[in-house]
């Protein structure tokens, strides 16, 4: 199943497929990690509701949903 | 010689730093920007080496000011040698730059740092594997511990003498034909640094393309016949991925990961609290209140309200104790200087002394708060604030990082504008400065009291003081508004930041950092200063004749003020008799807000005639005589127009050294100077008038209203024209 990473709930866990970001933001996100067939674990939200926290490639990452949102990813089983 | 550091933001790049160049280490700007410059010496080798540390960055793209500063040093300056600090614990994304900087042409030579930790969780690396697979020296260190930094050292400097052939992980990759093919043009070109260009120039770099003109059409070309199909044409996407294909192909199976007991780390575990739903921010406002109160404090943990007698907190006490060492020195001065020229002694005394006394008597309280920030940053813990602020400042045009840079201001602007540079985005930047002064900081707080204990005795004094916080606080919000809402850009700064693993603050370190703010502090701000107090003495020392003068009234500052006195009829404390009183001590707050009651206090002694008035009465208040020829409004306008303006030279100091640039320094000071004067009349009008407000309250709503409507899609003026 294919879903964007801002609406993974925490536990949930993917694959990157691919990234609509623009610019300097697509280069960001590839520079932290963020590249197709990177493993990210969706960790949890900000108090606030926004941003939120993942685990990509061993360490812990804090991105805005509105960034998450051009994230595609492919769904693995979730938590297990 | 020259080593340069470079690595990952948190990687433990300025604790090696610390650890090989020590007191040598001296803390310099990057021509341009506001990045800091650390260079300092090492002492070990046979040769004299120069250490520098390049600012942390995670990746050689052309976007932030630390990733330009980065590789335009090593392509420029050519160091002798690049010592990569890498952190073990996270390989995979620190690799990633390595395998950048293996593409320039000066030796590389990687420093596997937190080694200790790795060993201590049971992982293994295969050093020597992982030395043969990236092909360039690799060395365990534990920066902290100074293990392995000598040979470290020594093999660096071997490595330096020896000749380096870089090599680009791409030329193994799917877009190998394409980088192959750029890089032989270039090196038919004689270009230096043939690899690294050759990569910029395929992923479209700006930088590398601007400076490229003349061959970027031969490289787009060869691009052009190799469409990377599965990027969409692509090429900043190949590249990135051929990278992290090329570090868990070859790299990531060196590192062997023992089975944990638990799944969550330490780490994970203090987040679960310190980032938690319900209680993440609570237990923020917490840790700041402990903060502020072992800061400013005047009555440590409340004992008062239990009848005890209260204690001064750290801060507090601290301060005092230099007021104390200050007096002493000035009463030293002034008695050494009995047989001097007068303008000589109250030049040093009145001027420079007293007026570095105003200044400096901040300094331990401002200490303390750079001990905490540090202590908060070295932990990981700034991080985790700006995860849970972001949400409220997105609508402001900016991060969640601007929060605590701002909420220092409370306590006192200076150390609040210099750590506005955490903040990635230039424009954030500047909003954060431009709105610092008006968060009410510790030097104002003076005023509120004496108005507080004069004009509102006994007539909700606490009310108005409170006021004044929220007052600086709303037009604090509605300025950041406005400058997003005007600002051409409208994108708002992105926000993808690592949230490093906690770690405890080194005393060290942060012993260290504390050392070289305190020097930049005292730097900047003395000569900003000194300059500034000489001026002002003199100004309210003589008259226009050159002549010392026993009245401030009819110094030259004095006939300037009640020259421009009119200016200030309009925000009501201008008017009257003593009204250039008033205008003298807001003028003196300009250069610092402490001086404001200072120059009152001198002005009502002079004033008031002892014949004329009880002695219990004279002794006690002075001032409040002075102030009650204020009317409410203009009392309250008084205090708007300190709250809002110019804070002090401090600041102004900072704030130069932070945003780099005459006009947006001139610029900063009219907004402040500005707002002040108009907040300022409208207080004293609305109160003086309320129908004033009334109108006002008026036709805001109108303005609101028909902003509210436009924004449905409705325009009233387009209706009314049609009907």
């Amino acid at each position: 199943m294919d879903k964007f990473l801002s609406d993974f709930k925490p536990g949930e866990r993917g694959t990157v497929k691919r990234l609509s970001a623009e610019g300097r933001i697509k280069r960001r996100l590839f520079d932290m990690g963020i590249t197709p067939g990177a493993v990210i674990t969706m960790r949890k939200t900000a108090p606030l509701g926004d941003p939120i926290e993942v685990n990509i490639r061993g360490y812990e990452l804090s991105i805005r949903k509105e960034e998450a949102s051009t994230v595609l990813m492919e769904m693995d089983g979730g938590d297990k | 010689m020259k080593f340069a550091l470079a690595g990952n933001p948190n990687s433990g790049k300025t604790t090696l730093f610390n650890y090989l160049t020590g007191s040598t280490a001296h803390v310099g700007n990057w021509p341009g920007v506001t990045v800091d410059k650390k260079e300092g010496i090492y002492k070990k080798l046979p040769e004299k080496v120069t250490v520098l540390d390049l600012p942390g960055i995670y990746s050689l793209s052309p976007y932030t000011p630390e990733e330009i500063v980065a590789r335009t040093y090593i392509l420029d300056e050519k160091p002798d040698v690049v010592i990569n600090i890498v952190d073990a614990t996270n390989l995979e994304r620190n690799l990633y730059l390595t395998t950048q900087l293996l593409e320039l042409d000066r030796p590389l030579i990687i420093a596997l740092n937190m080694i200790d930790a790795v060993d201590r969780s049971g992982d293994k690396i295969d050093i020597e594997s992982l030395e043969k697979a990236i092909g360039v020296p690799v060395v365990a260190i534990s920066a902290l511990r100074g293990k392995g930094v000598k040979e470290l050292m020594q093999r660096a400097y071997a490595t330096a003498k020896e000749p380096f052939a870089p090599y680009s992980v791409l030329s193994k990759s799917a877009a190998g034909e394409v980088f192959n093919r750029v890089a032989d043009l270039l090196k038919n070109k004689n270009i230096d640094n043939p690899i690294f260009h050759a990569v910029k120039l395929i992923e479209g770099d700006e930088l590398e393309v601007k400076n490229h003109l003349d061959i970027i059409s031969l490289v787009n070309e060869i691009k052009s016949a190799y469409p990377a199909e599965e990027f969409d044409g692509d090429f900043e996407a190949v590249v990135a991925d051929a990278r992290y294909k090329y570090i868990t192909e070859r790299f990531s199976k060196l590192f062997k990961k023992a089975p944990r007991k638990e799944e969550l780390t330490r780490s994970d575990k203090i987040d679960k609290v310190l980032t938690h739903k319900f209680f993440g921010i609570p237990i923020f406002l917490a840790i700041m209140f402990a903060v502020f109160h072992i800061t400013f404090s005047g009555d440590f943990l409340y004992l008062s309200w239990y009848g005890v007698e209260p204690v001064e907190s750290l801060g507090v006490f601290l301060q005092s104790q230099l007021g104390n060492l200050m007096g002493i020195i000035m009463d030293a001065v002034s008695d050494g200087l009995e047989s001097a020229a007068p303008w000589v002694s109250s030049l040093l005394v009145d001027g420079l002394l007293s007026g570095l006394d105003a200044v400096l008597s901040f300094l331990p309280q401002i200490l303390l708060l750079y001990l905490f920030l540090s202590i908060l940053e070295d932990s990981g813990y700034m991080a985790r604030v700006a995860f849970i602020m972001d949400r409220a400042f997105r609508r402001f045009g900016m991060s969640g990082k601007a929060f605590l840079p701002l909420l220092m201001c409370f306590g006192c602007a200076v150390p609040g504008i210099i750590a506005t540079r955490a903040l990635e985005n230039e424009r954030e930047r500047r909003i954060a400065i431009t709105i610092s002064p008006f968060f009410s900081c510790g030097a104002k707080l003076p005023i509120w009291g004496t108005f507080a204990a004069t004009m509102f005795l006994n007539r909700g004094g606490e009310v108005v003081v409170f006021g004044m916080y929220v007052l600086g606080l709303a037009v604090a919000i509605l300025l950041s508004i406005l400058m997003h809402k005007m600002s051409k850009k409208k994108d708002v700064a992105p926000f993808i930041m690592e949230l490093p693993a906690y770690r405890l603050p080194q005393p060290k370190s942060t012993a260290i950092h504390l050392w070289q703010k305190l020097k930049h502090y005292v730097v900047r701000v003395a000569t900003i200063i000194a300059g500034a107090i000489v001026v002002i003495w003199a100004l309210s020392t003589f008259n226009f004749r050159f002549e010392m003068v026993e009245d401030n009234a009819n110094s030259i500052i004095g006939i300037i003020s009640r020259g421009i006195q009119w200016l200030f009829v309009p925000l009501g404390f201008g008017m009257g008799e003593s009204g250039w009183k008033f205008v003298v001590a807001a003028f003196t707050g300009l250069i610092a807000k402490e001086m404001v009651v200072a120059t009152m206090g001198v002005f009502a002694g002079m004033d008031a005639d002892p014949l004329e008035m009880e002695a219990g009465e004279l002794a006690a208040t002075p001032i409040a005589l002075l102030i009650s020829t204020l009317s409410i409004p203009a009392g309250l306008a008084f205090m708007a127009f300190n709250l809002l303006s110019v804070p002090c030279m401090a600041a102004v100091g900072a704030a130069s050294g932070e945003l780099r640039s005459r006009k947006k320094l001139w610029s900063a000071i009219a907004i402040w100077m500005g707002t002040a004067y108009v907040v300022a009349a409208a207080i004293y009008w609305i109160g003086t008038y309320w129908w004033i407000g009334l109108i006002l309250a008026v036709v805001l709503a109108v303005i609101i209203t028909y902003f509210a409507l436009k924004k449905k899609g409705i325009d009233i003026f387009k209706k009314l024209k049609k009907a």
